[in-house]
């Protein structure tokens, strides 16, 4: 029982980091409809920013950690906002596969960059937060993990907030519900898909460092797997839906801890995409989301 | 074309005539040929699932593993009892024991072309596209776990049959085949599908079988191609096949402009020779072909080489 409890808080906490991700691809998806794969890589800027105010503030304090978290999120939604100016504003309009090659270019390109000035050997990440184990009846629980749910409930409580209740959210809504009707009431487009990269990108960036935090080696490759996984989870939900995101995440995390903690672990990296093709057999538009018939 | 057949006789009377000239050309440019000829079959292939059906597949390097996988296990399991030791054997065992390798990688990867099809191609556009990228991440972690084909080690010492023979030959019939195949009646279907499916559906073609039928054309291919690169690096590792694999492959359909077969041929040279002609630049080559790649989707979104106008249709947003 007691084991099961800890595979169970493992996969939540990972899975918090994959819902984060997910958001990001989401949110992308609902308003630009193509999926974003230079999103894993703003996941790596991230953390690498992480580990780079690591040397600047000072380590296992809380207010430092804050700050470095706040600094990456702020730094990553600034590269999400420019990626979409140079890249992909260009092609707004195009047919769907070019949009997703430049993605995959921009992804490249971050990956390469990465690797050219940031060195392609793992590194350890600094314990940017005060760590703490405790010991509960058998459960061995790290503060690392309570701060990674934590965090995680903040901000998706935080997204749901922006997106249901300010001005800027309603835009985002209506953006994603019809571009041009959301133009002809009044809506800047330029500005709602701008905010809604910064947004996205600054979610990936929390999830980047609380990822480092608790599998501490990082490289300019680490995003390619979680962001993956991540996809798969918005897809699992539904993409395009907030809350399938989250859902998605977390159910993809916990089955994937599950998988690791039993004899099958090799096949771990494998099971996200099995999850994913037999839901998408029985669900088409994944869980949480509606299947519209195409209309001639 | 005229006379299809009079061409593919052509092109295999070249490539044998040319494979006797192959100790005349440096190995550096034969290893670079042998490399472009496999990405040209792969590009050709996936041409007639992403070009020609419009159905977007993101696990064709899912299928080489296959092909690779399976022909190197022939070659090293199966061809020493059918053949005895294949470093002494005659050219025409030689042979036969490669064309034997190849077929069955080609034809395991069609199978498994049709396994992964009859499920997915209920899908659409990207819900298409990651269900096969799926499928391709679980064939490489199922080669990973299996102990017989080496695992995470992969498979090594495969006889070194990839001669440039067999590369142009297999790219000459690969073109013959999907490039007869769409100017059949029968393949005017997989135009039609692409163009409009819920039209072709009305006038009563089967779509979901054409999807079918090109998927398993190009993953037979694919498999092809898997062979022949196992049996010219001599050893293969799961970590060669993977999602990056993937990609290279869809930039190639792509930036050739999606349904045309030379435009496709040709960007899978450029896209072959790029990082090679980059390479005294080696450190900023992948971040200078990243950028071409953006820059030529910005500048050139119907592909580098499409002139003929045969680009998909766009998307109603």
């Amino acid at each position: 029982m007691s084991e099961f409890l800890q595979q169970l808080l493992n996969g939540l906490s990972l899975g918090a980091i994959y819902a984060l991700i997910a958001l990001g691809y989401t949110m992308v998806y609902g308003v630009l409809r193509f999926i974003n794969f230079a999103h894993a890589d703003v996941f790596m800027v991230g953390a690498f920013i992480g580990y780079y105010m690591g040397r600047i503030v000072p380590e296992g304090t809380i207010w430092g950690g804050t700050i470095a978290l706040v600094v990456a999120m702020l730094g990553c939604a600034l590269l999400g906002i420019l990626i979409e100016r140079f890249a992909y504003r260009p092609l707004r309009g195009a047919a769907t596969l070019n949009v997703l090659i430049t993605a995959i270019g921009v992804s490249l390109f971050l990956q390469y960059t990465g690797q050219r000035f940031f060195g392609a050997a793992p590194r350890a990440f600094p314990p940017l937060f005060p760590v703490k184990m405790f010991n509960l009846g058998g459960l061995v629980i790290s503060t690392n993990q309570l701060l990674v749910i934590f965090v995680a409930t903040l901000l998706m409580v935080a997204l749901q907030f922006i997106v249901q209740k300010t001005k800027i959210g309603t835009a985002m809504r209506a953006v994603s519900l019809n571009p041009k009707a959301a133009q002809l009431v009044g809506v800047n487009i330029d500005v709602v898909i701008s905010f809604t990269f910064g947004l996205g990108s600054a979610l990936a960036a929390a999830g980047g460092i609380l990822y480092a935090l608790n599998y501490p080696s990082i490289d300019p490759l680490m995003g390619v797997m979680p962001g993956l996984k991540a996809f798969v989870a918005a897809i699992l939900g539904g993409i395009g839906n907030i809350p399938g995101a989250a859902l998605g995440g977390l159910l993809l995390g916990t089955v994937e801890t599950f998988v690791g903690g039993s004899q099958f672990s090799t096949y771990k990296d494998a099971i996200a995409f099995a999850i994913l093709i037999i839901i998408l057999l029985f669900r088409p538009a994944g869980l949480l989301g509606r299947f519209t018939v195409e209309k001639v | 074309m005229p006379k299809p057949h009079l061409a593919l006789l052509g092109a295999l009377l070249v490539a044998f005539g040319l494979s006797h000239f192959s100790g005349a050309i440096d190995p550096y440019h034969l290893d670079v040929l042998t490399g472009v000829g496999i990405n040209v079959l792969l590009a050709v292939s996936l041409n007639l699932v992403n070009g020609f059906t419009g159905q977007f597949s993101l696990g064709h390097a899912g299928f080489m593993s296959v092909g690779a996988y399976l022909s190197a296990a022939v070659s090293l399991f199966l061809a020493p009892q059918l053949f005895g030791d294949l470093a002494s054997a005659g050219a025409l065992q030689q042979g036969l024991a490669c064309l034997l390798a190849l077929l069955v990688g080609g034809l395991c990867a069609a199978l498994a072309g049709l396994v992964v099809g009859v499920p997915s191609l209920r899908l659409r556009g990207d819900y298409l596209a990651l269900v096969t990228l799926g499928f391709g991440e679980i064939i490489r972690v199922t080669f990973q776990n299996v102990p017989s084909l080496g695992g995470a080690l992969g498979l090594h010492g495969i006889p070194a049959f990839t001669s440039i023979f067999w590369v142009l030959a297999s790219v000459a019939i690969a073109i013959f085949v999907v490039t007869c195949l769409v100017h059949s009646t029968y393949g005017r279907g997989f135009l039609a599908t692409r163009d409009d499916e819920i039209a072709s559906a009305a006038v009563g073609l089967n779509t979901t079988r054409y999807k079918i039928v090109a998927f398993v054309v190009a993953a037979f291919f694919a498999g092809i191609a898997g062979g022949l690169y196992g049996h010219f690096k001599q050893s293969i590792t799961p970590t060669a096949f993977d999602f990056a694999k993937s990609i290279e492959i869809v930039v190639m359909v792509i930036l050739g402009g999606m349904g045309n077969t030379v435009g496709v041929i040709i960007a899978a040279i450029l896209l072959t020779l790029l990082p090679e002609l980059l390479r005294p630049i080696a450190e900023y080559r992948m971040i200078i072909y990243s950028l071409l790649l953006i820059l030529l989707m910005i500048l050139r979104p119907q592909g580098l080489l499409n002139i003929r106008g045969l680009s998909p249709r766009k998307h109603p947003s």
